[in-house]
């Protein structure tokens, strides 16, 4: 018994000795993995209730979901993204809704940062809120990506090392409509307006009247209406755009606002009477299908959704979010493809540079600050806000029903540096001094 | 002239629909000394309820005239389920207590109704527009009107009429009126109040979802349509007299005429307008057009 002890403990030993060196050596390998695969966190900030959570942040929210999940599979976006997550490291995504105004938004941005340890912020729709968190985003040192406000203010007004903005601002939505309309109408001599009384309405209204005057000097304002925001109720607003004679009206309304004036304005023979434009319309169109009339000129705030190209990253995205959610994307859901996109793109070089290493914050901020990259959406380039600011083409269309579906016809796309100013100009005395300082 | 006649179509259209989401609120004020911030939840759940019925109406290629009938009968249901609920549920724990109480809490139901609507239909929009242009349209003053818009102001016309003639020409109406000159004295008298705050309740709540699914086939049915009328209802109150019939009338007259001139002549008043023609009214008659300091409102 005692022999058997004896020959059994230096073996027992030589046993724990071995297993404990391979441990130690599986254990360090799967710390290195674990080191490397350390997912990015990402916090995304889109409205999930109240009226723009269903035409804005639900379709920006499932494009993010989309996106992330064929990213975090890795190969499964075309190039030049296919490799998994963000150079490698999976995606975690955390939403929050964006309703409640830009005072609780401040708050969800802290909460992100502190105590969520999001990497970086991705979000916004609401210009307001848009304004609200930049601020707070340099104070906390905490890249923030505005995925889709249109206030042309942020960069315009401010300078921001942490801030960065992927989609292009309002300016450019408001411009090309007045160029397409020319194009349409060339002779037209009286415009109308209906936009909702807030930032977004009355710039968007400023920027297309001024565009309008600049561009062809003799046409006159009949009427600028401005209810107020999530009024409703337009029955007096539209007779007074059908008796004031205008050969066109602007408008951009989004959410139910937009599909309640169609459905108000279309009875009463508005879109009969005048060419209505709708710079947000996009977002309705396959909503209100039918309902849409025949002639009215759509916007999508960009290159996106029936206006995106036929490229093989916007095939991919189609048919991915259409397989998913049996529906097609709209503009939102691109913007936010585009945000995160941009990120990757921005990650992966700044990786690049540096051998192959974990990028920190501030060598992204370096590698996205002018940076030009592929989306869904074509091109995109940070040109204005000193490389924070995108700028993209955009396009316009006319509806046409052809056998009861909704297509759009006549589309017209402009190229970036048309209808977008150059950097260090601002919008309104871009427009003012009739684009003269394009490049 | 022709413009003239617009602006007063166009005021009359807007006042008809005012009165429709006003009189409810009034309503339940004038007996029961509720200002029922919820009343913008019933309306949006009487849009949401007939969005899904006259849909589902539609969808199964029913007769396509039926859908007027969902309409009214989505607002029907809703109130029979609401009003109950609510009253029985909630108000008649706070009978008596500090009218500023009271307001919190249907405040709080207000917002809990919200996420309710929120979690039976989501936060996509709903369309019921066939009922809209079913009818076809009328020409006035050179401008075109959905024929539509004349049901909207019959409902109106017939809301306001019946209510009225159900207060002063009925006995549960003269019962309810003596509920609302004196409580207590209507208790020991024998009358069951218990029973008439119920059925004000659930008739106020029918009016709230009347005026919401009226309205669902001229909009599209979002989440939040019910904050913005809420106000609009309690400006139309204020104007006309916290618990007054008549004054829901006039107020509403008032408030879509105002309007209807503000969007015409000065569209850059528009907003202001309304509130206007409210501090003016609480300046000069602080308790309203109509209200009086005697305890009888209806």
């Amino acid at each position: 018994m005692q022999k058997k002890l004896s020959f059994f403990k230096p073996v027992s030993g030589c046993f724990i000795i071995t297993l404990l060196t391979i441990s130690f050596i599986l254990g360090g390998a799967i710390g290195a993995m674990a080191a490397e695969e350390k997912p990015v966190k990402i916090g995304v900030v889109t409205f999930l209730s109240g009226g723009a959570a269903g035409p804005f942040g639900v379709p920006a929210r499932n494009g993010a979901e989309v996106l992330v999940e064929a990213l975090n599979a890795g190969g499964k976006v075309p190039a030049p993204y296919a490799a998994k997550g963000l150079g490698g490291a999976p995606i975690e995504l955390v939403f929050i809704d964006e309703a409640g105004g830009a005072t609780k938004q401040v708050t969800e941005f802290r909460n992100l940062v502190q105590r969520q340890n999001v990497d970086l912020v991705i979000g916004y729709i609401s210009s307001g809120d848009a304004i609200a968190i930049p601020p707070v985003a340099e104070e906390l040192k905490k890249l923030t990506i505005i995925f889709d406000a249109g206030t042309p203010r942020i960069f315009e007004d401010g300078s921001y090392k942490y801030v960065f903005r992927t989609g292009a601002h309002a300016t450019m939505d408001n411009v090309a409509a007045a160029l397409y309309v020319l194009e349409k109408k060339p002779k037209v001599k009286k415009i109308a307006g209906i936009n909702q009384n807030y930032a977004w309405g009355q710039d968007s209204w400023n920027d297309f009247e001024g565009a309008m005057k600049a561009l062809s000097p003799g046409v006159a304002i009949a009427v600028s209406q401005m209810p107020k925001l999530f009024a409703g109720q337009y029955g007096a607003e539209i007779s007074s755009l059908i008796s004031s004679g205008a050969e066109v009206v602007h408008s951009s309304f989004w959410g139910g606002d937009l599909e309640a004036f169609v459905l108000q304005a279309g009875p009463r023979g508005l879109f009969k009477k005048s060419t209505v434009v709708l710079t947000a319309g996009e977002t309705a169109m396959f909503r209100l299908a039918t309902q849409m009339p025949d002639g009215t000129v759509i916007g999508g705030r960009g290159p996106h959704g029936v206006f995106a190209p036929d490229n093989e990253l916007n095939r991919w995205f189609r048919k991915a979010y259409q397989d998913r959610y049996a529906l097609f994307p709209t503009y939102p859901a691109y913007k936010m493809v585009q945000a995160i996109l941009g990120v990757k793109a921005a990650y992966e070089k700044a990786q690049a540079a540096i051998a192959g290493k974990t990028p920190n914050q501030d060598q992204i901020i370096a590698a996205l600050e002018h940076l030009t990259y592929e989306t869904p959406s074509g091109k995109v380039e940070m040109a204005l806000g000193k490389g924070h600011q995108a700028i993209q083409g955009t396009a316009y269309g006319t509806v046409k029903h052809v056998k009861g579906q909704l297509t759009i016809t006549n589309i017209k796309h402009y190229p970036a540096a048309k209808v977008n100013p150059p950097e260090g100009v601002k919008s309104e005395d871009w427009i003012k001094s009739g684009f003269k300082k394009t490049k | 002239m022709s413009d003239l006649l617009t602006v007063l179509i166009d005021g009359i259209l807007y006042s008809s629909w005012l009165f429709i989401v006003a009189v409810g609120l009034t309503l339940i004020y004038g007996v029961m000394k509720i200002l029922n911030m919820a009343h913008g939840s019933l309306y949006a759940l009487g849009a949401y309820a007939a969005a899904s019925l006259a849909g589902y109406w539609l969808n199964h290629g029913f007769l396509p005239l039926g859908s007027y009938g969902m309409l009214a009968l989505s607002a029907i249901i809703v109130g029979l389920v609401m009003g109950p609920l609510i009253e029985r549920g909630l108000f008649r724990f706070m009978y008596g207590k500090d009218e500023i109480l009271l307001l919190i809490v249907t405040f709080a139901l207000f917002l809990i109704l919200e996420d309710v609507i929120k979690l039976i239909w989501g936060v996509d929009p709903y369309f019921i527009p066939e009922p809209y242009g079913l009818l076809g349209s009328l020409e006035f003053a050179g401008l075109i009107y959905p024929t539509y818009n004349l049901i909207l102001i019959g409902v109106s016309i017939g809301t306001g009429i019946g209510l009225f003639w159900t207060l002063q020409h009925t006995r549960p109406g003269k019962l309810l009126l003596a509920v609302i000159h004196d409580r207590e004295v209507s208790l020991a008298m024998g009358i069951n109040v218990d029973r008439f705050y119920l059925i004000t309740f659930t008739v106020g709540a029918m009016l709230a979802a009347v005026g919401g699914a009226f309205t669902a086939p001229t909009v599209s049915v979002v989440p939040g349509m019910g904050v913005e009328v809420i106000v609009l209802a309690f400006a139309v109150v204020v104007i006309g007299g916290l618990g007054s019939l008549q004054g829901a009338a006039l107020g509403s007259f008032i408030v879509g005429l105002v309007r209807s001139v503000a969007v015409h002549y000065l569209p850059e008043i528009e907003l202001f307008s309304i509130y206007l023609v409210m501090a003016l009214v609480l300046l000069l008659r602080p308790q309203g057009l109509f209200s009086t300091v005697e305890a009888r409102k209806i």
